[in-house]
């Protein structure tokens, strides 16, 4: 598509791209959650329990070493749970990288210590206690990063909101999210839907004015929808029974696999936790 | 003396300036079968709502086995019975399945009634199998076909075993093989103890699935009977959009337009 072409019809293109792509992502997601993979085959709430340390203490440890060791479990973890490193770099590794190297870049120059390089044309010296600080806050991000992200890809989402239970986030909170969940695609197909008509009956180009007036309107319209949605709903769960209080079930069993994992991160985390301080 | 499971006299219902219900007057028997015929916006859907407890009529009274249904009534210990007796099976499955799964939903109305939770486990397990979705258990309804989504939303209300049920076009937006899966359930039902309240404007289903037919006009019934007696009415059904009267052709090429159905061999 030129980009002439691009720009003649904006907001609609884009809107459909994004649409679609926020579509094929969820799905993705979903599908690597089924995968049969380590992870996958874990119960929740076990997973919460045995990640969970091994964030606080990657983000906390002292050694760089030891972050390097917990980052390489957690690349180990996600080839075994079939989660390819691709992914993880896309949805990552090279944000995470980006976005911390920029918050850490003043650090290099502005930390006193030993200098190790000067930048030519600028003279800006880079210290060798300002890239150990800078290396540090990317280690400890994408290690991090890496394990939240494996907890979130390899458990379906309801799955994993009712998991954290076990940490006594609110019932209340676990059905709005659900819901929400729930209902993101259908709006985002409505959406889609809206668009893809739009653009069917659309000749010539849209100038600036009439893409935002487009943009506007079609929020208004979702908007209304969304109301008549809710109130629909609202009545569909009156008529079994909702008085205002939420519950929720959940059929997960634990075995021994389960144990064993989890005892395996307990005592890493264990490790890190005396090596990394 | 039988008290019917239903009792409406005289009852009114607007959405703001449109009357849906006009002084709409009929009676329900146990273990009926009754079909709600009628147009889209013959005030169908909003008198399963009434009937539902959903809302409130501001002229005429409903009654449910002779006890009133108003929204005073209607609150703790008497909803939770009145819940678990009368399920509604909404016309949009996407309402109906709020749920992130299949399991959540159908577990939705025994958690709502405090079943314990074995009995909710084993029971929903049970139901999914009778009505052979099983196999998505896990799957959330945003990957459910049409088909499914009545399916499940059908489940999630039979779980509870309801006395009453009321349905909004359960055929609606159906394929062929869903629908008739649907109308061989609504076959099933008859000759038990549970009444049956079909709301749709496709008459192809009425004669298998109703021993009474209603047929609804801007929030009135203006006629009552056995299928057969309706159905063969041509002046009536026309009258209320039932059938159509299309131009169209039969096999010797001449084009003319009458009044018909495409169901009956024309």
């Amino acid at each position: 598509m030129t980009r002439a072409r691009k720009n003649s019809q904006g907001v609609v293109e884009r809107s459909l791209a994004s649409f679609v792509s926020a579509l094929e992502h969820t799905f993705y997601a979903e599908e690597l959650a089924k995968k049969n993979g380590v992870l996958q085959k874990l119960d929740p709430r076990v997973k919460i329990a045995a990640i969970l340390p091994l964030i606080v203490i990657a983000a906390l440890a002292r050694r760089l070493w030891v972050i390097a060791v917990l980052f390489a479990i957690a690349v180990g973890v996600a080839m075994l749970s079939n989660v390819p490193l691709g992914t993880m770099a896309k949805r990552v590794w090279l944000g995470v990288f980006t976005f911390t190297g920029l918050i850490s870049l003043p650090a290099l120059f502005l930390t006193p210590g030993q200098a190790i390089y000067t930048l030519p044309l600028l003279g800006w010296i880079v210290t060798a206690q300002g890239l150990r600080a800078a290396t540090y806050l990317i280690m400890r991000a994408e290690t991090a990063a890496t394990f939240s992200v494996l907890l979130v890809l390899c458990s379906p989402w309801s799955n994993l909101l009712k998991a954290f239970r076990v940490l006594r986030l609110p019932i209340v909170l676990v059905v709005m999210l659900g819901m929400t969940y729930r209902y993101i695609f259908l709006l985002l197909r409505n959406a889609h839907d809206m668009f893809t008509s739009r653009k069917s009956r659309m000749v010539g180009r849209l100038d600036g004015r009439e893409q935002r007036r487009a943009a506007t309107a079609s929020a208004g319209v979702l908007i209304s929808k969304t109301l008549q949605l809710s109130g629909d709903v609202y009545s569909a769960m009156r008529s079994r029974g909702f008085q205002g209080e939420v519950y929720v079930l959940d059929e997960f069993r634990t075995g021994w696999f389960d144990w064993v994992m989890l005892a395996a991160c307990v005592t890493l985390a264990t490790l890190a936790f005396w090596f990394g301080r | 003396m039988t008290v019917p499971i239903f009792e409406v006299r005289d009852v009114t219902y607007r959405y703001h300036e449109v009357t849906a219900l006009d002084g709409l007057n009929l009676t329900i028997m146990r273990g009926e079968r009754v079909a709600l015929l009628g147009a889209n916006g013959s005030g169908k859907s909003t008198l399963l709502r009434v009937l539902d407890g959903l809302c409130f009529p501001e002229k005429g009274n409903v009654a449910f086995q002779g006890e009133p249904l108003t929204q005073n009534r209607l609150g703790g210990e008497v909803e939770f019975d009145f819940r678990r007796r009368v399920a509604l099976v909404f016309q949009n499955p996407d309402v109906q399945l709020f749920n992130p799964t299949v399991f959540d939903e159908v577990a939705f109305g025994p958690l709502q009634l405090q079943w314990p939770k074995e009995q909710i486990r084993d029971r929903v397990n049970e139901i999914l199998q009778q009505m052979e979705i099983a196999h998505l258990k896990e799957r959330s309804p945003h990957h459910l076909s049409m088909g499914e989504k009545k399916r499940v939303a059908l489940a999630s209300v039979l779980i509870l075993d309801p006395e009453v049920l009321l349905l909004d076009e359960p055929t609606a937006a159906l394929d062929p093989k869903s629908e008739s899966q649907m109308i061989d359930f609504l076959v099933g039902c008859s000759g038990g103890q549970k009444t049956v309240v079909t709301a749709t404007h496709d008459l192809d289903l009425v004669e298998d699935i109703a021993d009474t037919c209603h047929v609804f006009q801007r929030g009135r019934i203006v006629a009552a009977g056995a299928p057969s007696e309706i159905l063969n009415d041509q002046a009536l059904l026309l009258g209320t959009n039932l059938i159509h009267a299309h131009r169209h052709s039969h096999a010797d090429g001449e084009f003319h337009s009458h009044p018909h159905r495409h169901d009956r061999g024309h």
